[in-house]
């Protein structure tokens, strides 16, 4: 299967800083989030264009992004506002399965500037129920 | 069934009635103060002190920036933390107390009317719903009127029926109680990070500070207003502001007042009856003020008197708070609030041991001690600016004992003995001048006894301290102790304190005053208004009044325009 | 029916001009509001009815039955956490601060993941700030810091920053600057008079600079900081310095980064570096129309404005101890009541996982994530469109919200009433 990743595919992988915030799209789904609208506006990872070309991905394919928390696969998508090497995730349950929750003693997880890998895979994007239902195993 | 209650064997102080140390029985029934009762439940006073509720003039309690004092000084929180009890809420607070422990330690001290004395229009929600938070007492709110532009609009055409029509309106859209001054145009000043001294030109506004507070007080004699304008004048806490103290007393001199009482109350002012021209020659000219007070009969004063130790002083005077956060270097919160005022919060520490302070120390008490008539003077610490409240017995326990105010002196920076009348000053206050001074006095300068407050007669509220003292105790410390916790306080009939705990909160009542303005200069009024709403206000006209949910409990007192 | 001066309940700009169109009990249309704002007025699917879960499945139930099986569970519970209460008015949090005491709880909203950093900022040096209508009518420099009104708080460069005409300036934005902060071009750093890009995490470095420039101490700042040239630097602080009334909004882009509250103290130490030059501001961009709300209620009830331990009796404040995050990260509440909030989207993935194990009570207009895990699921009325009350705008200004549609949901404050009420009932059976 297609899952079952080279080593090559994993060298194809980028290094990023990741953050998370809002998005018009999101905010207007807050109320919604069980809808197909709040899906395509909150399981994606935006990216800067030359990004993209490194790991080989188009707009509307999937990413696995991955931290030390965590991993989750979104759809990619063009953002040349980012600069390279700075990816960013709508705030929301799939850029939150990466994120820690470690405070550091201050309250507060580290929602921005995790540091994160980012690679092209052929996995599924998660619904959101069966993305929570990850954590309750 | 008629709820009775009966105080026997007390010794009553009721200056309003001139009662003065008199054993005296009080029936209580549904709440007021009645001739006889037939079925009561009896407290027996045992010979002890009895006053009406205390009625505290001035003191912040409430809103904003109390608020914000609290929110950033989570270390003064965490100095006063009670656990819940079957009566109370979690208490938190020394200087910046929770709303719950307000109320408590309030009627612990026998106090059941408080004013808070700064609302900013614009936030009255914000000071009504911590009104309704705080238990047990009695309150009202006074908004800030003196830095809006609309009063400057008026100040500045000269205009004083429509800018009666204007603090007719706010005063009403507030659910306040009456007119508050503070820094006059050295707020709106402070927008632009600057200051007015009381002939100065607010900025961009062609008004003096002094031509503001002269015409809120002429508009304020337009109605039949329970209370005069309440006053913190311009340069509040700089050396050698005395003078400007006294020229803006003397602005008010000729407005005739609608009702007995004085034109203007002039509010904490220890913090104004400073000489010198630095901190280095810093001096006491408390003499001065009380010379004044005892000639003229226009004003009414509160002390502010220092209460030793840490506090958070906070006011909506801007750039006086950043002075003094200039001086001590300690955290500093501003909100500045758009076409009516501003406000500064910053932590403080009097300490004895230190000149200024000390002489600050000495200053709040001999305003007490140098004016002869009680009656002009009320007891605050301004409450938290100069001390929290629960200072109040302290203060009391010093003024009724030279000895005390001698033994501490002795312990304090020497300046005292050089730069303060103190040390010299013999006069010792008694119960009668403790009442006038905290209750009596206070209801009269708010015009409440009028309204059931500030005494024991006939149709009074039922509103009672105890004190666990009898006349004729001299031990300052345990007077001092009986101030803190009475042995009894009642409220509104209803037994809330006993043994100094607290066994019921009910709710207090908010009054509240609706100057009853001429229809015709209303409306004439109107178009400037709204003018204001369109297009410099952030709120729209139709959301800024306060709506009745805010006074769950009211109590109105109307105001009609003098012919 | 149009409804005028309607509040808006989204944001922390809490626009309180909107008019809406009612017919037939519903809203058809809306002016003035943002396009977040519209969408929430217009309205979403809704739950439709309260429901206990078991054996894995919701079902459907009374409110009477949702509301005592919540009572058992905080009754039965030795460390509830009671979580949220941003989208919901002060006074639902009220009752909710007078059940947490009641049963010993930790009370904490969501600034506990938006602005609690500021707060503990705040706490450590004060905030100059000031209401955003002086914004409007005197701000002729307006920065935007780690903030992106453009996306999350749609109609506030509009109704009170760089868009707004004021009293002192009546062009406009012609008579105004707006300088924007950031990691990456956002839709507001395109408007931007000057967009300074840093690079992530450095915050901190880039405020230490422009403090050590508005103090004087130009010397000590190297040619590049935080991926910014000195220069942009330079040119940023010549605008501070010139402006008559500068204010500085931040997001959080400052307070979710590497740094947190230290990030924010710093940034209020620039503020009174300028204030030094001329009159300079700062505010949080509150998120939720009354995040700000429950901080206000917190403080004056508890003391404390987020993160609340009220387990001994009296408030123990300690965000890291007492914090949602960190409570759950724990494994320490062992049942959890979440009001007019989503952290089965909004917290930490791994902070989720002990949610699972826990009876959880979920009152909310709308089903999200956190409805796939809640054992109890209590519908509400949508504060601000069903049903009235206080909220606190990001500048600590109270607004009423308007009731402009009936309902049959219960209100936040009614429910939370009713649960007070039953667990009342069942401690003091306990106790007797």
């Amino acid at each position: 299967m297609f899952v079952c990743m080279s080593k090559k595919r994993i060298k194809m992988g980028i290094e990023v800083k990741l953050i998370n915030g809002r998005t018009v799209a999101q905010g207007s789904n807050l109320e919604n989030k069980l809808s197909e609208e709040y899906f395509n506006a909150a399981a994606i990872c935006e990216l800067n264009g030359s990004d993209m070309e490194k790991l080989g991905v188009a707009v509307g394919e999937h990413v696995k992004v991955k931290t030390n928390a965590g991993e989750v696969v979104v759809k990619a998508k063009k953002a040349d506002g980012n600069p390279e090497g700075v990816a960013f995730m709508p705030m929301g349950p799939w850029a939150n399965a990466v994120v820690s929750g470690n405070t550091h003693g201050a309250g507060m997880p580290q929602f921005k500037g995790m540091d994160a890998k980012i690679e092209k895979t052929g996995e599924a994007v998660l619904p959101v129920k069966e993305l929570l239902q990850g954590y309750m195993k | 069934m008629a709820i009775e209650l009966l105080i026997k064997n007390g010794v009553v102080y009721d200056p309003i009635n001139g009662v003065n140390g008199e054993k005296k029985d009080i029936c209580i029934r549904d709440g007021k103060v009645v001739a006889e009762v037939k079925n009561p439940t009896v407290l027996d006073a045992k010979g002890r002190v009895v006053m009406p509720g205390g009625v505290d003039v001035h003191a912040h309690i409430a809103g904003g920036k109390v608020n914000s004092g609290r929110l950033f000084r989570p270390e003064d929180g965490r100095r006063g933390s009670e656990p819940k009890t079957t009566a109370c809420r979690a208490c938190s607070g020394y200087s910046v107390p929770n709303t719950f422990a307000t109320g408590y330690r309030y009627a612990k001290m026998g106090y059941t009317f408080v004013m808070e004395p700064a609302m900013p229009p614009l936030a009255a929600r914000h000071t009504h719903e911590e009104l309704i938070d705080t238990p047990i007492l009695d309150n009202a709110t006074i908004p800030l009127i003196d830095n809006n532009w609309m009063t400057m609009d008026y100040v500045k055409s000269g205009d004083i029926d429509l800018l009666a029509a204007y603090i007719a309106w706010i005063i009403k859209a507030t659910k306040g109680y009456g007119v508050k001054v503070v820094n006059p145009g050295g707020t709106e000043a402070w927008a632009w990070a600057k200051n007015c001294d009381l002939n100065d030109a607010v900025p961009h506004f062609d008004v003096t500070p002094a031509e503001i507070v002269k015409a809120l007080a002429e508009a304020n004699e337009k109605f039949e207003m329970p209370h005069s304008i309440h006053v913190h004048g311009n340069m509040l806490g700089h050396p050698g502001n005395y003078e400007m103290t006294l020229d803006t007393y003397d602005l008010v001199k000729g407005v005739k007042a609608t009702k007995d009482r004085p034109v203007m109350h002039a509010t904490h002012t220890q913090f104004f009856a400073y000489g010198g021209t630095t901190w280095g020659d810093f001096e006491s000219k408390a003499k001065a003020i009380a010379d004044y007070v005892n000639n003229n009969e226009h004003v009414s004063i509160d002390l502010g008197s220092v209460i030793l130790g840490d506090t958070t002083t906070m006011t909506a005077d801007g750039p006086m708070e950043y002075s003094l956060h200039q001086i001590t270097g300690r955290k500093w919160t501003n909100h500045d609030v758009e076409l009516e005022t501003g406000s500064g919060i910053t932590p403080f520490l009097y300490s004895g041991k230190v000149s200024v302070h000390t002489l600050q120390w000495a200053i709040g008490m001999e305003l007490a001690l140098l004016i002869k008539d009680p009656w002009k003077v009320a007891l605050t610490t301004d409450h938290p600016n100069a001390g929290p409240f629960v200072g109040y017995p302290i203060l009391i326990s010093m003024l009724m004992s030279k000895k005390r105010r001698d033994e501490s002196a002795a312990d304090m920076h020497s300046a005292i003995y050089k730069k303060a009348e103190l040390p010299s000053i013999d006069r010792e206050l008694d119960l009668y001048e403790i009442a006038i001074i905290t209750r009596a006095g206070t209801a009269k300068i708010l015009g409440l006894d009028a309204h059931g407050k500030g005494h024991l007669g006939l149709g009074a509220d039922a509103d009672v301290a105890i004190y666990d003292i009898t006349p004729e105790e001299r031990d300052a410390g345990k007077i001092q102790k009986a101030f803190l916790n009475t042995k009894y306080t009642i409220k509104g009939g209803q037994v809330v304190v006993m043994d100094g705990e607290v066994v019921a909160a009910p709710a207090g009542r908010t009054f509240f005053v609706t100057p009853e303005c001429d229809p015709k200069l209303t409306e004439e009024m109107m178009p400037n208004l709204k003018d204001k709403f369109e297009h410099y206000y952030s709120v729209t006209f139709a959301n800024y009044p306060v709506q009745d949910a805010y006074v769950p409990n009211p109590y109105e007192i109307k105001a009609p325009m003098r012919g | 029916m149009e409804v005028t001066d309607v509040v808006c309940p989204l944001c922390g700009c809490v626009c309180d001009d909107v008019v809406v169109e009612v017919e037939d009990n519903k809203v058809t249309k809306v002016k003035g509001a943002c396009a977040v704002g519209k969408s929430k007025l217009m309205g979403h699917g809704r739950i439709t009815s309260p429901a206990i879960r078991e054996n894995g499945i919701l079902k459907d139930c009374s409110y009477d039955a949702a509301i005592k099986r919540t009572a058992e569970i905080l009754a039965a519970a030795r460390r509830p956490l009671m979580y949220g209460w941003s989208s919901t008015v002060c006074e639902a949090s009220k009752v909710g601060i007078e059940l947490a005491e009641e049963i010993g709880a930790v009370i904490d909203n969501t600034a506990s993941v938006c602005h609690g950093p500021s707060v503990l900022a705040i706490q450590d040096v004060g905030l100059p700030s000031c209401t955003l209508g002086e914004v409007k009518n005197r701000a002729d420099l307006v920065i935007y810091w780690g903030a992106n009104p453009a996306a999350a708080h749609g109609n506030h460069m509009k109704r009170y920053s760089y868009i707004s005409k004021g009293y002192f300036l009546p062009e406009g934005k012609k008579e105004k600057k707006l300088a924007v902060v950031d990691v990456r071009e956002t839709k507001s750093a395109k408007l931007a008079d000057v967009f300074i890009r840093i690079e992530p995490g450095k915050d901190y470095l880039v405020l230490s600079a422009l403090r050590a420039l508005l103090l004087g101490y130009e010397d000590v700042v190297p040619e590049e900081v935080g991926g910014v040239p000195k220069k942009d630097l330079l040119e940023l602080v010549k605008m501070m310095e010139e402006t008559k009334f500068g204010i500085i909004f931040f997001g959080m882009g400052v307070t979710h980064s590497r740094g947190r509250h230290n990030n924010i103290v710093n940034a209020i130490q620039v503020t009174r570096a300028a204030h030094k030059h001329t009159k300079f501001n700062i505010m949080p961009m509150r998120g939720h129309y009354n995040v700000n709300g429950f901080n206000q209620v917190c403080t004056w009830e508890t003391g404390f404005p987020y993160s609340v331990d009220l387990s001994e009796g009296y408030a123990w404040y300690n965000p890291g101890e007492t914090s949602s995050t960190d409570l759950l990260m724990r494994g320490e509440c062992d049942a959890a009541l979440f009001i007019a909030t989503d952290p089965g989207a909004h917290f930490p993935g791994e902070s989720i996982r002990h949610l699972s194990k826990i009876p959880v009570i979920q009152i909310d207009p709308y089903a999200n994530p956190t409805t796939e895990f809640a054992d109890v699921v209590i519908p509400a009325a949508i504060s601000g469109i069903e049903a009235e009350g206080t909220v606190y705008r990001m500048d600590n200004i109270p607004l009423r919200l308007r009731k402009i549609v009936d309902t049959e949901y219960m209100t936040d404050e009614a429910i939370m009433k009713g649960i007070l009420k039953e667990t009342r009932l069942l401690t003091l059976s306990r106790r007797l």
